[in-house]
């Protein structure tokens, strides 16, 4: 295959991979680290690489229309960012001390539970809960632009859902990716955030988490410029697309997308655990 | 786009209300916005949430455009030039030193070579959520948001120490 030819592959996978990643908020590693390293047989640390730049790149470009048709909670993002950046730079520091492949494996079962639980709407009785005092200090809850009109919500679990999200950190820290999971998660399931706000915040968030480590990964060389250039354009249009299609989308399809990403995401993290490649 | 703006209007009426309308809430509120006048002074009434948002938006749309602008171009001179020669990521080499750095980067750019020229996009890339960051602590400074710009601050230094610790 000739460098043209791979360039124009890549950024089509690349334009998926960022349509997914930006409807899930999970960024578009999720696709582009296996597509690359099975698919186009690209070395792992440069398929990381790439990833990385992917996950800027599709957080950037899907923030930009979500803060501003008032999706994302730039407060709940920033409050919590507290906690994943501080987690990142523990799981750094502690990943040469402790057994990446067995937490990928604990990861990989976690995420395929999570999945189950994630994938139904949430009842109208559900919705409507009480404020939590401490959500309200915090200025925490919003309202955002549902299909039928303006919602408000209360944050529920504010120090359940910070402590996930520190557990998140350290996790991306710990293995490179799968933090935009935990993210959702925690929102989405502990802090009772209505999952387009949950995946639109995690989409704000998740290029702060990114671009904390980018750093590392330059300096050990990861970030191959030729695999980059068509990885970041096709994501980019890509998180273009996907973030004009979930303004309009229906929650409960945008729930089962999200479940089955987590699914592939689970078997991707049980696959490296067990083979020993995380 | 007019109707972006109406929503954005219809979200800060609508949030005054609800932060309201519970009846535990109110007396917070209300002792946040007396401690915002007697201690800190008026706030700027030109800074809203919904200001700080729009700019926020702006801010990354532009960096995000910004960097693929110069990566495009990059990448334009980078096929032109190496397009037809086979394709080879299955061994990891690891960069050259000069597009390991932001030294080595400027120097490969201002020398016209493509792929340092794609690096330096790349690096205005990852720069964007820093940028944003940076910037979301003027904001609520403006809005006299106290606890939040702690918060950002807080962000902010990790992210840095994170960032130049490693490079």
């Amino acid at each position: 295959m000739t460098v043209l030819e791979f360039s124009l592959l890549v950024c089509v996978s690349s334009l998926i991979a960022g349509l997914v990643g930006a409807l899930t908020g999970l960024g578009g590693g999720v696709v582009l680290v296996p597509l690359l390293s099975l698919f186009f047989k690209v070395d792992i640390r440069y398929a990381i690489g790439a990833s990385l730049v992917s996950v800027i790149a599709t957080s950037s470009g899907a923030a930009a229309a979500y803060v501003r048709e008032g999706f994302s909670n730039i407060r709940i993002g920033m409050f919590l960012e507290i906690a994943t950046t501080v987690g990142a730079l523990l799981g750094a520091s502690l990943a040469t001390h402790v057994s990446t492949h067995a937490i990928a494996i604990v990861f990989g079962v976690v995420l395929m539970f999570s999945a189950f639980f994630a994938r139904k709407p949430r009842t109208p009785a559900q919705r409507g809960l009480p404020p939590d005092p401490l959500a309200t200090r915090l200025h925490l809850n919003g309202c955002f632009p549902d299909v039928e009109g303006v919602r408000t919500y209360n944050v529920q679990h504010v120090p359940v859902g910070w402590g996930l999200m520190f557990g998140a950190g350290a996790l991306s820290g710990l293995l490179g990716i799968g933090s935009g999971a935990m993210k959702v998660l925690a929102m989405d399931q502990a802090m009772k955030i209505p999952f387009k706000v949950s995946t639109t915040t995690s989409n704000f968030m998740i290029g702060v988490t990114a671009a904390a480590s980018a750093g590392i990964y330059l300096h050990r060389g990861y970030i191959d410029p030729g695999l980059a250039m068509p990885v970041m354009l096709g994501v980019l249009a890509g998180s273009l697309i996907g973030a004009r299609i979930l303004i309009k989308a229906n929650t409960k399809w945008l729930r089962l997308g999200f479940s089955l990403v987590i699914v592939l995401l689970a078997a991707e993290m049980l696959y490296n655990g067990l083979s020993g490649r995380i | 786009m007019p109707s972006d703006r109406n929503l954005a209007d219809q979200k800060r009426t609508d949030r005054s209300p609800t932060d309201q309308s519970p009846t535990d809430q109110s007396p917070t509120d209300q002792s946040k916005l007396d401690q915002g006048k007697s201690d800190q002074g008026q706030p700027d009434p030109k800074w809203t949430d919904q200001r700080i948002e729009t700019l926020l938006a702006n801010l990354l749309r532009a960096g995000v455009l910004f960097s693929a602008l110069i990566v495009l171009i990059g990448g334009a001179i980078y096929l032109l030039r190496h397009g037809r020669a086979p394709v080879d990521f299955r061994v990891f080499r690891g960069e050259p030193a000069d597009l390991r750095s932001i030294h080595g980067v400027i120097r490969d750019v201002s020398a016209m070579h493509s792929r340092g020229t794609i690096q330096l996009g790349l690096l205005l890339l990852i720069a964007t959520p820093v940028a944003r960051v940076a910037f979301s602590i003027f904001g609520f400074a403006a809005e006299r948001d106290r606890m939040y710009v702690v918060f950002t601050l807080t962000v902010f230094c990790v992210l840095l120490y994170s960032l130049l610790g490693s490079a």
